[in-house]
């Protein structure tokens, strides 16, 4: 009798942890789709092929936020050409080169202290290095490295952990037939790691698209109603005029500041989607 | 004809596990040389000496030569590169890399620089058919290698060994994943293998051991405890350990 109770209890207890671990994943969902939600009923409205295409006017009041769209645009890119491939090459040193030593621990520290870095400190940093020091001024070129710098950690720490996940005996086997590390590297493990650091890169460059702080000081203009002609040029971004429209300038229509943030998030959002599928489809047709 | 000659040959990791103690063996050529014994004797190790595979491994240090040929493929300035595409080497568990079945045997040629189709394909078919796989795998041979069952996927990898025409096949208990069928056809292919091959194999059990060897080395705990040309080792043992392990006394 005794026995069945307790059996009986556990049960219980079995149950009672399921229904709250779900409790909690669905409150994360639920979190998630209401700031969606939310943002799309009150800016919904605005967006409009104007809206969408159309330079600011009257103060920002009424026109569009085309300058700003492209000027996103603009820092993603000039933020992946510098971190990128600087992110990767990182990340096969430490994984595929890299032995277990005190410098290489200083750089992994060094690393993960980097992702700890508040981001209106990069700004500062960006400001003090790329504006005033380098001499590229309020600019895309600026804008960029600095957006680069803060993405590098995530960049790295994903595509290391992509390459590690390839497993060591194919290297073995290559490496037994004759291959070099560096064969080793380009014909297997690279390949089989790709979707992975794809995947890092767009989490990477999407948290670049999304942040206010290191632009601020690096490129942002406030109010720039035309297209940025050089890397040198400053421009509007998203972010920032999004913190512009909803803080600095009085009687701003919300539904504009609403739109806007609808923008941004499809953005970024579309962004993690495309990883999602990437990811989802390597999955798929992964051969280990 | 000696094909590897291993003289006063010592190792150790540096966390002092699987050392090797003063290994002294002449592996001839054309014949199946087997090493065999307990698990941490240092079959495996000694078997990644001869390719120098034991190179992306953490060792303290070795002394001593193993000679291949005449040469020592322990001197530092050896070009291991080459050296390991005279010899093959298998694993125990089948690994297939993660293409087809086609380029899982062409890679290794890709890799010495080869190029041409007609001799990617040639060398394919002949390694194919020395390893018993051909008949199994010619129509579907773009398909990826990991839809291969494991007997295939092992006998994969031992063509895959033999494409680059090594002079030296390692086997490092090639059939311990596999059924007596599978295993039969891998003890077959070698068995025909051994004509124009070097084989050193690292059998499964005591039992492939005496089916396949035609010399054989009894290893316990990283020393040679008898090796004989010939099968006598198994019906004739000379040192009392190695009667032991024979008539399965312990191991």
């Amino acid at each position: 009798m005794k026995r069945i109770q307790s059996s009986h209890s556990r049960q219980l207890a079995q149950r009672a942890a399921f229904i709250f671990l779900t409790a909690i994943a669905l409150l994360t969902a639920i979190t998630i789709l209401m700031v969606v939600i939310y943002i799309a009923i009150k800016g919904g409205s605005a967006i409009s092929w104007e809206f969408l295409t159309g330079l600011p006017r009257n103060g920002m009041r009424s026109g569009g936020i085309f300058p700003a769209i492209v000027g996103t645009l603009y820092l993603t890119i000039g933020t992946a050409i510098f971190s990128v491939p600087l992110g990767i090459c990182a990340a096969i040193y430490l994984s595929e080169y890299a032995s277990d030593n005190r410098w290489t621990r200083i750089i992994r520290i060094a690393i993960i202290n980097l992702a700890g870095i508040p981001s209106v400190v990069y700004g500062l940093f960006g400001l003090g290095l790329f504006v005033l020091f380098l001499n590229f001024g309020t600019s895309i070129l600026a804008g960029s490295l600095t957006l680069a710098i803060m993405t590098l950690p995530v960049i790295i720490s994903t595509a290391e952990e992509a390459l590690r996940a390839v497993p060591q005996s194919f290297r073995v086997v290559s490496i037994s037939m004759g291959g070099t590390y560096w064969q080793t590297i380009r014909r297997i493990v690279l390949p089989q790691a790709l979707p992975g650091i794809l995947t890092g890169v767009i989490l990477g460059l999407e948290r670049a698209a999304g942040e206010t702080a290191p632009i601020l000081f690096t490129v942002a203009a406030f109010f720039l109603p035309r297209l940025p002609n050089s890397p040198f040029d400053a421009t509007m971004a998203l972010p920032y005029h999004l913190f512009v429209i909803s803080t600095q300038v009085p009687g701003m229509p919300v539904q504009i500041q609403y739109g806007t943030a609808l923008v941004l998030i499809i953005f970024v959002l579309g962004m993690n989607s495309l990883a999602t599928v990437i990811r989802s489809r390597a999955r798929a047709r992964r051969q280990w | 004809m000696i094909k590897i000659h291993i003289e006063n040959f010592s190792l150790f990791y540096s966390d002092g596990t699987e050392s090797l103690k003063n290994i002294n063996l002449d592996i001839p050529a054309n014949a199946i040389t087997v090493l065999f014994g307990p698990a941490g004797g240092g079959k495996s190790t000694l078997l990644r000496v001869i390719n120098r595979l034991n190179d992306l491994a953490d060792i303290k240090q070795f002394s001593g030569k193993v000679l291949i040929d005449g040469q020592n493929i322990l001197d530092p300035d050896l070009d291991v590169i080459t050296l390991r595409r005279r010899i093959g080497i298998v694993f125990a568990r089948p690994v297939v890399l993660p293409f087809s079945i086609r380029k899982n045997l062409t890679y290794g040629l890709e890799l010495a620089g080869i190029r041409q189709k007609q001799r990617l394909e040639d060398a394919m078919v002949r390694s194919l058919n020395q390893a018993a796989l051909w008949e199994e795998v010619k129509d579907r041979l773009n398909d990826p290698a990991v839809a291969l069952s494991g007997g295939q996927q092992q006998r994969l990898c031992l063509a895959r060994s033999l494409v680059l025409e090594p002079e030296i096949i390692l086997l490092d208990e090639p059939t311990s994943g596999l059924d007596p069928i599978s295993t039969g056809k891998v003890e077959a292919s070698l068995h025909e293998l051994k004509k124009q091959y070097t084989i050193v194999l690292v059998p499964h059990s005591i039992q492939q051991a005496a089916r396949t060897a035609d010399h054989a080395a009894f290893f316990l705990q990283g020393e040679l405890i008898e090796f004989s040309l010939g099968k006598n080792i198994f019906t004739n043992p000379l040192d009392k350990r190695t009667e032991d392990y024979v008539e399965g006394r312990f191991g």
